[in-house]
């Protein structure tokens, strides 16, 4: 296949940035998406030029590294996965290309198509997690027997990646759903009830602090989601706040 | 100098109990003023930062991603075994440390998978009081699915993302303390040295991956988890950015490296399509619980199918070889990686392989999907006679099971493997080799210690299913945090270790020396190209089975490979920047030096066992033929200047528990 990439430049945070136009032939389309780009890194590297800057690591669609804005769409067109998982056969022969960074105000460019995710750390510092000593001297497992539907829910909202997919394709770059997510998984599972309160309270709050926009409802996050992520979450969420909200 | 592995002394079943009786403890007042650095935030070092900053010290913890969640641990499929007996199935604490000792080819430490086996029941319970959401029964109670090599049911799992959940369990674990400041992280640091003061680790170079800047960081201990060397293959089922440099770097300080040549090749993943492939991609072992594997019965099938002429689903059953039915009839479909890697290139190599390059067989889903249909419409009180119904609540459950598993083969692949049956070919994946430690898993330099995939001690030359997240765990949360302590006792009132102390300034020295050299080289190839050259060499000659010709051949072509890339790298950018491909020159600079490593620990061992296949040590019907008489010691390399000259320490493994047989899965 011969493509046109309409690649987004940036040296470094304090740059600028523009688009460039790289011009590439004989890709497959067995290609993922990103070995396509290696593809273009090897050629620019051995004619004199830099690489483009990208994030990865897994390439199989779990270690949530990956990012790219691709044609308008977080991890491209098609559904259900991250970059690394997309592949070549879902371009056409001559077809041209835009690929962007995840852009949001609390994800800075750190340069060309990489981002600074840390964000959704400092919100995970702030009660993404059940306060339990790591002894080992925990009570046996059997011993919280849990409804299989509620662990099934609350591994599915366990699934999120924290790619950020959700943030760069929300209109109002949104983090509602990544958030929710992790509260979903612990409020679903009663090992995380007794510190919900604060837990919710101090995760929104950061979320805030970051720069992230407001849910307006409109749903794209969880279409652009490539673990599925539901909207349900969130409405979770927004009840675990106002309930806490109204504790106090 | 002699290896201590500092083995406890009294039966088996009581040495780590006494041994925790009697060490030295710290005082949680002085534990704030003892600081220790961690080195990759896997399941081992994300564990290990977690609770040791739990217990009281001052963490320091480093990952080259941009956030511990990226781990490669996260990749991790299947599941992860507990001696739990919740089956009622006849599993123990001896079962486990029996199939491990076993599983591993009886190259593994006693001692060390003993207390592995004792510490697994906790971790569960751990994991669940962190609310890592683990698979239920109906009665709410934890499930169990069995594994490779084992006869029991106990893994424990979280469908196909056991790794990620237990993964975000010491991530969220690491977040807490974060939040309480008592763990300072440095995401996209990469350690690009150790720093020795008076005999005792006491701190690393790192580079800050965003800015460039070279930086010190000192403490009274460094702990290396920092995952496998899998990526000298360049093709692995390991992340892209999986490297060996923080486990080289404290070899060439002087921590052996042990049994470098015992790489698990693992049966189940998606085989490998073009020269473009930047990786490979497992599907989860647990598939081998319902997937039948199998080539065409007839050489002329199988070219047929090669060409395109016939499909699968063509050929009858007589006209199928169940090979690992065949030959292993008590084990069938679910012996070892090791067993069943081996018996797929066998068949693939005498002309059976299904895919275009000849490098496949087939793992078939079509039975399962039939026998849980069946069940199903017994179930529901349908109509077990109606074959499309019987299809669909088959899929149904096989979805249920690894929906996730199939969904990424279709993507890669594009053929739906509920239909098709999938093709599957062994790749490189977990490395059992790795830094000698001794039972406190402190490696030969005082103050080092080398946890999870990155030591050697518990999987012996073969890795069975499951048992990695388990020994990453274990070491992290249970293990470490105990023997660090007796070490770091005496170092209570030395206070703060200074930066600017000269062993810190001249192991920054040579770091950015290093730098500058690959940066001025103004060679002509990239570094990928050096190591996709470096990684077929290994592959060809040092890969799933060896000779002692290609291995002799292999080390001279390392060598020359490695001076050629001194010579001719070409490493774009400055220093000062975020610079990929300088990153990878660093790590690929440590591959061409560990890949000779590898090759030579592979030539000395005349024998061969679990991942390690020396050609010329086979039975008369292709099994591994071990050597006890003669190999059963761990070889420890001590570093000298260049791999060549390495010199081979030798910890003799004693076997006072466990009876070292043939190992046979018939």
């Amino acid at each position: 296949m011969k493509l046109t990439l309409k690649i987004w430049r940036q040296k470094n945070a304090e740059d600028k940035g523009g688009i460039v136009d790289y011009p590439i032939d004989g890709i497959e389309p067995d290609m993922s998406f990103l070995e396509m780009l290696d593809v273009l890194n090897e050629q620019l590297i051995n004619k004199g030029e830099e690489p483009v800057a990208f994030d990865h690591d897994c390439r199989e669609g779990i270690c949530g590294m990956c990012s790219l804005f691709i044609n308008g769409e977080a991890h491209g067109p098609d559904r259900g996965v991250t970059t690394c998982q997309l592949h070549m056969r879902m371009f056409k022969d001559g077809d041209t290309i835009f690929i962007e960074p995840f852009r949001a105000k609390a994800f800075p460019v750190i340069k060309d198509l990489v981002v600074d995710r840390t964000s959704f750390d400092r919100i995970q510092h702030a009660g993404g997690f059940i306060s339990v000593n790591t002894s080992g001297n925990t009570i046996d497992a059997n011993t919280i027997p849990i409804n299989k539907h509620d662990a099934d829910m609350a591994f599915d909202a366990a699934t999120c990646i924290g790619c950020g997919a959700c943030v760069a394709t929300c209109k109002n770059s949104s983090a509602m759903l990544f958030v929710s997510a992790k509260v979903s998984q612990y409020a679903l599972l009663p090992q995380g009830r007794i510190e919900a309160t604060d837990r919710v309270l101090n995760m929104v709050h950061q979320m805030d602090a970051e720069g992230f926009g407001n849910c307006t409802n409109t749903g794209a996050c969880e279409v652009e989601c490539p673990k599925g992520i539901s909207l349900e979450n969130i409405a979770r969420m927004n009840r675990e706040y106002l309930s806490a909200s109204l504790k106090g | 100098m002699a290896l201590d592995s500092k083995i406890p002394h009294g039966p088996i079943s009581d040495k780590w109990t006494d041994y925790k009786d009697h060490i030295n403890l710290v005082n949680p007042a002085n534990k704030r003023n003892l600081d220790v650095i961690v080195v990759g935030t896997g399941l081992a070092g994300g564990s290990a930062a977690a609770t040791l900053a739990e217990l009281g010290y001052n963490v320091k913890a480093f990952c080259f991603q941009d956030s511990p969640r990226r781990a490669h641990s996260i990749a991790a499929q299947g599941g992860i075994n507990a001696a739990k007996n919740y089956q009622g199935d006849g599993d123990s604490v001896f079962r486990l440390f029996y199939d491990t000792v076993k599983g591993g080819d009886y190259r593994a430490r006693e001692a060390n998978v003993h207390r592995l086996a004792e510490v697994s029941a906790n971790i569960i319970d751990q994991c669940v009081a962190q609310g890592v959401p683990l698979a239920r029964e109906y009665g709410g109670l934890l499930d169990n699915r069995s594994f490779g090599g084992t006869l029991v049911s106990r893994t424990f799992y979280a469908k196909g993302q056991t790794g990620q959940q237990l993964l975000l369990g010491a991530y969220s674990a690491m977040n807490r303390q974060i939040g309480r400041g008592k763990i300072k992280m440095y995401n996209r640091h990469e350690m690009l040295d150790l720093v020795i003061v008076d005999g005792k680790a006491r701190g690393i170079i790192a580079r800050n991956l965003i800015t460039g800047e070279i930086e010190r960081h000192s403490a009274h201990a460094v702990v290396i988890g920092s995952g496998g060397y899998g990526n000298v293959f360049f093709l692995s089922t390991n992340a892209m950015g999986s490297n060996a440099t923080a486990a080289w770097k404290i070899h060439k300080k002087g921590a052996f490296f042990a049994n470098p040549c015992y790489t698990q090749i693992h049966p189940t993943c998606i085989p490998v399509s073009g020269d473009h492939q930047s990786k490979l991609t497992l599907m989860s072992e647990s598939l081998r619980n319902d997937g039948r594997i199998w080539v065409p019965a007839k050489l002329e099938d199988a070219k047929a199918i090669r060409e395109g002429k016939k499909k699968p689903t063509d050929l009858s059953e007589e006209e199928r070889d169940y090979y690992l039915e065949r030959r292993y009839p008590s084990f069938g479909n679910l012996v070892p990686r090791d067993v069943a890697s081996r018996a797929a290139k066998e068949r693939c190599d005498a002309g059976f392989g299904v895919n275009k390059t000849g490098e496949a067989v087939y793992l078939d889903f079509a039975a399962a999907i039939q026998r849980y249909g069946k069940e199903q419409a017994y179930v529901k009180g349908l109509d077990a006679n109606d074959k499309n119904l019987v299809i669909k609540l088959g899929t149904e459950v096989v979805e249920n099971k690894y929906g996730n598993l199939f969904q990424m083969y279709l993507k890669i692949v594009d053929e739906n493997p509920y239909i098709t049956p999938m093709m599957i070919y062994p790749a490189v994946h977990y490395t059992m080799g790795g830094t000698w430690v001794d039972y406190n898993l402190m490696t030969t330099i005082p103050g080092c210690f080398s946890i999870g995939e990155s030591n050697f001690s518990d999987h012996g030359a073969n890795r069975l299913g499951a048992s990695a997240l388990m020994q990453g765990l274990a070491d992290g949360y249970f293990v470490l945090p105990y023997t660090i302590g007796d070490y770091l006792s005496p170092d209570i009132k030395m206070g703060p270790i200074s930066t600017d102390l000269p062993e810190f300034v001249e192991a920054e020295k040579a770091v950015k020396d290093q730098i500058e050299k690959f940066l001025n080289n103004n060679g002509t190839h990239s570094v990928d190209h050096f190591h996709k050259k470096l990684g077929k060499i290994m592959w060809d000659k040092v890969g799933m089975a060896r000779n002692a010709k290609g291995l002799n051949e292999a080390i001279v072509e390392i060598a020359a490979l490695r001076e050629e890339f001194y010579r001719d790298v070409k490493v774009p950018g400055k220093a000062n920047e975020f610079n990929q491909e300088l990153e990878k020159a660093t790590r690929v600079a440590d591959f061409l030096e560990l890949g000779e490593l590898f090759a030579k620990d592979a030539l000395h061992r005349n024998e061969s066992c679990g991942g390690h296949f020396r050609e010329e040590y086979q039975s008369a019907d292709g099994e591994a033929q071990r050597d006890d008489e003669n190999f059963a010691y761990v070889a420890a390399w001590e570093y000298k200047g260049k791999p060549s000259d390495a010199v081979l320490h030798k910890e003799e493994l004693v076997f006072d528990n466990i009876k070292l047989v043939t190992r046979s899965y018939k």
